[in-house]
């Protein structure tokens, strides 16, 4: 009975989700160009022109030329696989940790979830630029060492949000019936109290990867992230830097991408929360 | 009559911590409870909330380990067994928890709930599995096609009916009920207990069926226990309890009970005086002594043990006759 009016209004949400539309069709559009993104440049993104540096924006040169001549369209396009993968495989790899962690920590609780929990706190209390900056300058300013700077990162926070999801839901009769049934604890965190933590594991995921995009510019900028001459969008931003009175054009390519990419990933983690839980007010 | 569940001796107190972790007392949540439970029965227990009557239920599936005391299960000590053999006393006694909301697992759907204690003691066979499904869900009155829905699709009743379905599959001698019908509406609460009452008779299991409602106990159980402040203060047989309330808490909780005859609504009712005492620090002595009218210096002194008492029930007073 009292589903029926509850019932429209969350439908309507559903379907006239725009964060949800505008976000994944964002989203989808770069993981177009992260993939095809090379095919389609239409100069070599490491060739340089020494008869056209410098350039602003032309016919031949859509988004100009930089400092040696290199096509800044092209850079753009062969550098979207970088962010998007580097964004993507850490925010899976940190989705992996956090999880396991917080779910054990958060689970099974004693002695566990102290050492755990100290570890996790301990962790926290290092700004997460700084924690990837210190990994960053170990695993090596590579694409690798990027994700594994990201990644380490995002795993205490995430580890927190899942180990307090879990306390919550193991108070749950459900979990009790589960014992009462003898059920083995672990079947029980994967089989009832994961699923049901999952909408806001994804929920938190997907806006870390517009954090994650960020924090790689941000590494690339600081000479940190993936070496030139590859055309990451960090690294770029970092060496058009020198030539910003005299090349604006330089900075705005890669800063208006990066934009994007995060405006795409959190508008599209905005639509999933909409999605998965109509009844929260923002 | 030889008992299918002995409870001797349960207690559990619970440490309670400030914030450093350091103890600041004991919560007294269920002391020194003895019962005993023949094939085929039901005991009632009853009590105001907070007397522990969930906790000693709690207990008896061993959801929470008794500070001391035991629960034995045909012979066995639910506590002292290994951990294997604690999943094979796991299909005798089952439980039905009182919120349908809570206890089923919102993601699943009834079939899987249902099919769940199945799978877990090992029937690998999904058709079997939901063969037993279909036979328990129109065992509980539900229909065999709404097996795919999951808990959202169902109403309260309708989900307590899958709720009892899953506590049947194991085909259990025991099941604990915690309050089953109490966040029903009550239009649908006779529905339930009267559904449990020929699923009783058909299988001649147990039941232990924890209840606030004295009408619901009356009508459910052969033997009733009456719990205040974590003890046991009277136990006998319905009949006997109903009719010659020997306690004096218990008879303040018949005083309780509406009565169909109007013209008797102002006659001398005995409410207890004050609010139950905190189990943090309980009264020494009898726990109902600071409420009690009968109460006197021996009732603040001793604690009164169950005794024999003239209507035919036991009774942990000084005075009662």
């Amino acid at each position: 009975m009292a589903d029926i009016p509850a019932a429209a209004p969350r439908r309507f949400r559903r379907t006239h989700n725009v964060y949800l539309w505008f976000g994944s069709s964002l989203l989808g559009f770069f993981i177009f160009l992260a993939i095809f993104g090379p095919m389609l440049a239409p100069y070599d993104p490491t060739e340089q022109d020494l008869f056209a540096l410098l350039e602003g924006p032309s016919a031949t040169h859509w988004l100009g030329t930089d400092n040696i001549g290199r096509d800044i369209f092209s850079r753009i396009l062969a550098g979207t696989g970088y962010t998007v993968s580097i964004a993507l495989s850490s925010v899976l790899l940190a989705g992996i940790g956090g999880v396991a962690l917080g779910s054990v920590a958060g689970y099974f609780g004693g002695k566990v979830d102290r050492v755990l929990s100290g570890i996790i706190d301990l962790l926290l209390t290092v700004p997460n630029i700084v924690l990837a900056i210190a990994i960053a300058s170990v695993a090596g300013s590579s694409a690798m060492g990027l994700t594994i700077a990201i990644t380490a990162s995002f795993i205490p926070p995430l580890a927190r949000l899942v180990r307090s999801k879990v306390i919550e839901l193991k108070e749950e009769d459900f979990v009790a019936a589960s014992v009462t049934i003898g059920m083995s604890h672990w079947r029980i965190l994967l089989h009832h109290v994961l699923p049901n933590a999952l909408t806001v594991i994804i929920i938190e995921l997907s806006l870390n990867a517009g954090q994650a995009v960020l924090i790689g510019s941000a590494l690339g900028f600081l000479g940190l992230g993936v070496q030139p001459p590859a055309p990451e969008w960090g690294t770029m931003l970092g060496a058009s830097r020198e030539f910003l009175t005299v090349a604006p054009h330089l900075i705005m390519a890669p800063g208006i991408a990066i934009s994007l990419l995060v405006l795409a990933f959190n508008t599209f983690g905005d639509g999933l929360r909409d999605f998965f839980d109509p009844n929260l007010e923002k | 009559m030889s008992a299918l569940l002995e409870v001797e001796g349960l207690t559990r107190h619970f440490a309670v911590t400030n914030s450093a972790g350091n103890s600041i007392g004991t919560v007294h949540a269920v002391t020194d409870v003895s019962f005993k439970i023949g094939a085929g029965e039901t005991l009632g227990l009853i009590g105001e909330s907070g007397c522990g009557k969930s906790t000693v239920s709690k207990m008896v599936v061993r959801l929470v380990e008794p500070t001391r005391g035991a629960v034995v299960l045909e012979g066995e000590d639910i506590n002292k067994v290994s951990f294997s053999r604690m999943k094979m006393l796991r299909k005798r006694v089952q439980m039905v928890f009182q919120d349908p909301f809570g206890s089923l697992d919102p993601r699943q759907a009834a079939e899987d709930i249902i099919a769940e204690p199945l799978l877990v003691h090992g029937m690998r066979s999904k058709s079997e599995r939901r063969a037993r499904v279909v036979e328990l869900m129109e065992r509980v009155g539900l229909r065999a096609d709404q097996m795919r829905n999951t808990p959202a699709a169902f109403s309260g009743g309708q989900r307590q009916r899958i709720a009892i379905a899953r506590a049947l599959a194991l085909n259990p001698a025991l099941i604990v009920a915690d309050e089953p019908v109490s966040a029903l509406d009550v239009s649908i609460q006779a529905q339930v207990v009267n559904l449990m009452v020929d699923i009783q008779k058909e299988l001649g299991l147990s039941y232990l069926f924890v209840s606030h409602d004295l009408g619901v106990i009356r009508h459910i159980s052969d033997r009733v226990a009456v719990m205040y402040l974590g003890r046991i203060v009277e136990i006998g047989r319905t009949s006997d309890l109903f009719a010659n309330p020997g306690h004096p808490y218990t008879r303040t909780l018949m005083d309780a009970l509406p009565k169909p005859n109007p013209a008797r609504r102002l006659s001398k009712k005995r409410v207890p005086r004050g609010e139950i005492p905190s189990p943090l620090n309980p009264p020494t002595g009898c726990a109902f002594h600071p409420r009690c009218p009968l109460a006197t210096d021996v009732c603040r002194q001793q604690l009164p043990a169950l005794r024999p008492l003239a209507g035919g029930t036991q009774g942990a007073c000084h005075h009662a006759a």
